[in-house]
């Protein structure tokens, strides 16, 4: 409780009605990072609410801006830290938009296995952050376990559990082992459906979770339109707006999966649709395994792709292709494109504006967040204290993203 | 140019530049569709109308993005860029204006309420005023912070910097100290247009453009050194009167011609040709020996 305001009060005639204003964050468990929020509350029920962003900001866009295509390409990863490639995704595709360079088969399979698995890594954190912010302790740490698998898929994928700069543009860094796929389809088929399906049938049913959720929030699909709600805030409303399905990028057109949609869009229907979503990206996952074809994981045009070590070896030309594409970097003809692509949270996006050199000219970043928080004010509106938190963990709002 | 690229493709929208040209008549100051994206500009006084217009008759129901771009060569330098979406049509449109640090650009809070923090950070980065939002703080940089820090012509480094004092048991606040110079580096070729001042020609874009010369400089006879009147004076002289010496002025005899060796050994190729002699590939080269230079040579 930092200051407490008295006021007079319009209704009422020679009373003083103390309103609190608090400060909720920056640093406060439930507030899924450096939020602060300037709370003002009758009672205990939220009047108004004053988030304030940007503790975290780092100046990427400006960062990328003095950086190579190819340098600027981590950034991104640091972005949404809890989705490090789908915030790749859509910075490769933005470039790759305007080279207008053919991406090999095999490597949009893998982009959209990884970025399956990266959106099951997400939702196991955002599900697991949400339960506890409204008590529950127990789902929190089993989907923990989910999340440690994954991580250590990421690890054998690119090296790097978390920041794994594997996209890059023209393909993927890397192909992958045989066994890593097989053991990926094994544990999509039997440890994940067990694992998480224990964790969530405690707290699905759950009374406590329900009365904590249920009724919560809710949005009607005018209001979501008209405040850029994405992704799955978006779907909770009953809007069935996934941009993999409606503006299919890569192999996402060849994939079988529903987008489950809320009906009465509270925070009981955004847990709700992210937890459908695991099992939609599960069979995502399994599609891809199954279909993947043989063949190079990164495009043969050498002025944008490096050349294989052992071809360096034995080529001159390789060589010098190597050489400049790690220190020049490539060329990208000038123009703006503005690409989205359907992260964990919603809508990431990137509008990237080339003047033809080897260094972007501006390259903005939607954050997935920044629309979502804005509307905290009017979602919490009359709303209790403690429902903030429910609120908020159903955003799913990461501040490495928010704040850029 | 066909489409190659795997990025998010769009519902179809055959004439989607001339349907929604036609629809904001003389708001619309440039339209064009490239990498597969339409921009449509608009005067700056009207956005938010023209924004109106395409949300309410053209089903462009989302605000998604704005974004500000600085250009600082121009005459309004920046560029304020609307991403709107389509849920029903399923397309993806920029409608941009531009406007200087002086103009403000009207609010479209109005029609969108996430506007109000897009057009905050646009405000916070670039200075880009919005008539109309009742709430133009800074969002993204800290509590007090002066400029703005996205403008091309703003340090990457910024001018403060901060850390803990121990002494002062708080944060305090310095102008930025670099301990070595920000690394900035160029990768593009001077040959290929590099605006900038090669190392070591710095003088020559400092000196003012040498005056047109009346008289070319020739150099046709020995005279015309082109080195002063001195020097082709003594030049003129050198070539007038040679010069007293022990040959009594006459003109030195040319070398002797080489003399011919009876003892040396003949050419071990086929021909005097010396393509033979010199074909590396049939016969290595002869192991060199450098010989260690004494110093009595010069």
């Amino acid at each position: 409780m930092s200051g407490m305001m008295l006021e007079e009060s319009p209704t009422t005639t020679g009373e003083n009605i103390a309103n609190y204003t608090i400060n909720f964050g920056p640093q406060h468990p439930a507030a899924h990072g450096v939020l602060r929020m300037v709370m003002e509350l009758d009672g205990e029920i939220i009047e108004r609410i004053d988030p304030h962003v940007g503790l975290l900001h780092r100046g990427t866009e400006k960062l990328i801006e003095h950086k190579t295509y190819l340098q600027a390409l981590p950034y991104f990863d640091r972005l949404d830290y809890c989705s490090p490639l789908c915030m790749e995704h859509s910075y490769i595709l933005a470039v790759e938009k305007l080279l207008n360079v053919e991406v090999p088969i095999r490597a949009q399979y893998l982009r959209v296995l990884f970025a399956e698995l990266t959106r099951i890594c997400n939702h196991m954190l955002n599900i697991g952050s949400h339960v506890m912010d409204v008590g529950a302790m127990t789902p929190n740490l089993w989907v923990f376990e989910i999340r440690e698998d994954c991580m250590n898929f990421f690890e054998r994928m690119s090296g790097a559990r978390m920041h794994h700069a594997y996209l890059r543009p023209g393909g993927v860094h890397q192909d992958v082992p045989l066994k890593l796929l097989t053991d990926i389809a094994e544990w999509v088929d039997t440890r994940l459906p067990q694992l998480f399906g224990d964790a969530m049938s405690l707290v699905m049913d759950n009374r406590i979770f329900k009365q904590r959720n249920v009724d919560i929030a809710i949005v009607s699909k005018e209001d979501a339109i008209a405040w850029g709600f994405s992704g799955p805030m978006i779907r909770a409303a009953g809007i069935p707006w996934d941009i993999r399905k409606s503006q299919p990028y890569e192999v996402y057109d060849r994939m079988d999966f529903d987008i489950p949609v809320g009906t009465n869009s509270d925070c009981y229907d955004r847990f709700m649709v992210r937890v459908q979503e695991v099992y939609q990206s599960a069979r995502i996952i399994k599609q891809c395994i199954a279909e993947i074809p043989e063949g190079p994981v990164a495009s043969l045009d050498r002025k944008i792709s490096p050349p294989k070590r052992g071809e360096m070896k034995q080529s001159m030309e390789a060589l010098i292709h190597h050489f400049k594409l790690y220190t020049e970097g490539f060329h990208v003809p000038a123009g703006e494109v503005y690409v989205a692509t359907e992260s964990p949270k919603g809508e990431f996006g990137v509008y990237l504006v080339s003047d033809g050199s080897n260094k972007p000219y501006r390259c903005k970043i939607r954050p997935t967040a920044f629309s979502h928080l804005q509307a905290m004010d009017f979602m919490c509106k009359g709303h209790m204290l403690p429902d903030a938190t429910a609120i908020l963990g159903a955003i799913d709002v990461v501040f490495g993203e928010c704040d850029r | 140019m066909s489409v190659l690229h795997s990025a998010p493709r769009y519902a179809p929208f055959a004439g989607a530049r001339e349907t929604l040209s036609a629809a904001l008549g003389d708001m619309l100051v440039a339209a064009k569709e490239e990498h597969g994206e339409i921009v449509l500009t608009v005067q700056r006084d009207r956005i938010e109308d023209a924004l109106r217009l395409l949300r309410d008759t053209q089903d462009y129901q989302q605000l998604m993005e704005m974004a500000g771009v600085d250009f600082p060569d121009r005459a309004e330098r920046f560029e304020v860029v609307y991403m709107l979406l389509s849920l029903t049509r399923n397309h993806r449109i920029m409608v941009k204006v531009s406007t200087d640090e002086a103009n403000p650009v009207p609010t479209v809070t109005t029609l969108w309420p996430n506007a109000g923090w897009l057009e905050r950070e646009i405000y916070d980065m670039y200075g880009v005023l919005f008539a109309g939002n009742t709430d133009l703080r800074r969002i993204l940089t800290d509590y007090g912070f002066e400029g703005h820090p996205f403008r091309k012509d703003f340090p990457l480094t910024g001018y403060q910097e901060l850390r803990y004092s121990e002494e002062e048991k708080r944060v305090v606040y310095e102008p930025v100290k670099l301990a070595q110079d920000f690394r900035q580096f160029d990768f593009m070729s001077p040959w290929e247009g590099a605006d900038y001042i090669l190392p070591g020609d710095e003088k020559a874009a400092q000196a003012p453009a040498p005056p047109p010369v009346a008289e070319p400089k020739t150099t046709e006879k020995p005279s015309q050194t082109g080195a002063g009147e001195k020097a082709n004076a003594e030049a003129a002289k050198h070539v007038a009167t040679p010069p007293d010496g022990k040959d009594g002025g006459a003109a030195p005899a040319a070398p002797a011609p080489t003399e011919s060796r009876p003892d040396k050994k003949p050419r071990k190729a086929k021909s005097a040709d010396t393509t033979g002699s010199t074909e590396t590939a049939k016969k290595p080269a002869a192991k060199r020996v450098r010989k260690p230079k004494t110093e009595g040579e010069a």
